[in-house]
């Protein structure tokens, strides 16, 4: 059976360089980066070299960026680091409710403690308003997050905007560029980004390691405490073949940016065109104009998502959804919800995400395949455009 | 994904058998809403020894909605009134080889748009079913909302 993975928003492939590139740091390239001895000279100069490509990425210097365990991590240390640092000066926090659970979650528990924490709203286009920002503002906030694409629908706020309306008041401005990098152009010091996260694993890279862009000046209390590495700011043992592999995945999605985003939006926008000739009531939600290049995320009405998923597995497509009831917790995406979409509607979405080994063809099955489950769960469901929900 | 679903769950929900709405039913039944995910339409075919001679379903739902409503009406089917509204849902989950904890509420949709099904049958004939008393075809859908988070 045909295996077309729709999913590149979730995690991509190793690319075969990235594996290459790592593989001499398992077995010959051992040595602890932090020793003395000559043997670990190249695995300090590996890491150094990886540095600087991912410094490459967002136009950062070497100095600015610290591996991490992944974007979770970053986005965990962005917040309490900059909230402890700056804990004198107030516990104010402005984020939005769009956010991954690593932004949203580590609200929550500043919230707990002692912390308060405004959630901006999204138009029914999935884009912060950078009025309600301004707005939002207050003598107390020290630090505003707010991620540069989404993860569900794929929007691309304004933040170069954003991050203006921040400075102007002297707060710091956090973005979680997860899904952003290799997808977008990004430049921090042009875009006035203070930190950054980012995850290897979205890139073609290795899962379990990311980083943090600290801009130079800005104050972050360290969040894992141990060793020296990473010039003190972050502990625990370099994942050195991890580093290696995220230093090779970024270094190439910057020499391919532009070839990627081109191959990724004309067959998006093929599977959304193909899709929507097909099957009647079916929508796109999030603006399609600053989007992800990669992301096709749409409500198909009258039938549920994970429906819909369990067919197009049975036919070797991944993908996935927004619906309750594939979610562990049963309640629907809060990122759909935040658009202001219906309920019944979040049931029946789904969100597919090309990369750069999608072809083509990969999408003239999906289409077809696709159709064909619409129009068997649309059969079978008790709601139709007749009878109404 | 898929495997959190078994052979038999996994048969029912992509070859449901009873899909369609029987015309001049006997009875008919709706229970829960899309808005909670999940909705189930029956209707039924009774005969005059009150013996369910058909029974045809439509679901909007998750693939065990839509696999819980395909075996319910395979049990209730040539069964009497009686006999199908003793049905539970802990019964629908056996015949199914059971379902994941988190999808046992979609037993429970089935199992009540039997008993709506049956309600509708009895106002119309005027019958009364002991296994009926208290039991409200309006009643809010809520019983799958207080499943705790976990993440
Ligand atoms: C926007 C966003 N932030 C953070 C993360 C977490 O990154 P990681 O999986 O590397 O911990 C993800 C990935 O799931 C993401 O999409």
């Amino acid at each position: 059976m045909r295996q077309v993975y729709l999913d590149y928003s979730a995690t991509t492939p190793v690319k075969k360089e990235v594996l290459d590139a790592m593989l001499p740091y398992f077995t010959e390239v051992y040595g602890n980066p932090s020793s003395l001895y000559s043997i670990s000279d190249a695995s300090k100069e590996a890491i150094a070299t990886a540095r600087g490509q991912v410094a490459e990425l967002i136009g950062a210097t070497d100095k600015e960026i610290f591996f991490t365990s992944g974007g979770t991590e970053a986005d965990n240390w962005a917040l309490m680091g900059v909230t402890d640092a700056l804990k004198n000066k107030g516990n104010h926090i402005i984020t939005t409710k769009i956010e991954h659970h690593a932004i949203l979650h580590t609200c929550e528990f500043l919230e707990k403690h002692g912390f308060e924490v405004t959630y901006l709203d999204v138009n029914a286009e999935g884009m912060v308003e950078p009025a309600a920002l301004e707005a939002a503002i207050r003598d107390n906030t020290v630090l505003v997050s707010i991620m540069m694409i989404n993860n569900e629908v794929g929007t691309l706020q304004p933040i170069r905007e954003l991050a203006a309306i921040a400075k102007a008041h002297g707060v710091l401005f956090h973005t979680d560029a997860v899904q952003a990098a290799g997808n977008v152009e990004i430049d921090v010091k042009e875009m006035g980004i203070d930190l950054l996260s980012m995850s290897a694993h979205k890139i073609y890279g290795p899962k379990g390691i990311g980083a943090l862009y600290v801009r130079r000046g800005v104050r972050i209390s360290n969040y894992m405490h141990g060793g020296a590495q990473e010039t003190r700011k972050r502990a625990g043992t370099e994942n050195l073949p991890g580093i290696v592999g995220f230093g090779k995945a970024a270094e190439m999605a910057k020499a391919n940016l532009q070839a990627h985003i081109d191959h990724c939006s004309s067959l998006r926008n093929y599977l959304v065109e193909q899709i929507m000739a097909n099957l009647e009531d079916v929508h796109v939600n999030g603006s399609m104009e600053y989007r992800h290049p990669g992301n096709a995320n749409m409500t198909f009405e009258y039938i549920e998502g994970e429906a819909m998923l369990l067919y197009l597995d049975m036919h070797g497509i991944s993908v996935s959804t927004g619906s309750a009831c594939s979610s562990k917790s049963l309640t629907p995406s809060h990122v759909l919800t935040a658009l202001g979409i219906p309920v019944e509607r979040i049931h029946g979405t789904l969100r597919m995400t090309v990369g750069d080994m999608t072809t083509k063809e990969d999408i003239d099955y999906t289409v077809e395949v696709l159709v064909k489950v619409v129009n068997k769960l649309r059969e079978i469901s008790s709601v139709s455009k007749e009878k109404g929900w | 994904m898929a495997n959190m679903y078994n052979d038999k769950v996994m048969d029912h929900f992509m070859n449901p058998h009873n899909v369609g709405e029987i015309e001049n039913a006997d009875g008919v039944g709706t229970y829960g809403s899309p808005v909670c995910g999940d909705m189930m339409k029956i209707s039924l075919s009774i005969d005059e020894n009150e013996v369910i001679t058909d029974a045809k379903f439509k679901t909007f739902g998750c693939g065990s909605a839509i696999a819980s409503s395909s075996v319910a009406t395979d049990m209730i089917i040539g069964k009497t009134v009686e006999e199908a509204l003793a049905i539970t849902n802990e019964e629908i989950i056996a015949e199914l080889g059971g379902l994941p904890a988190i999808k046992v509420h979609c037993s429970v949709l089935a199992d009540h748009a039997i008993k709506s099904a049956v309600y509708d049958y009895a106002q119309k004939h005027g019958k009364t079913y002991a296994a009926l008393e208290g039991f409200d075809p309006n009643a809010e859908e809520d019983d799958h909302h207080d499943i705790p988070e976990e993440e």
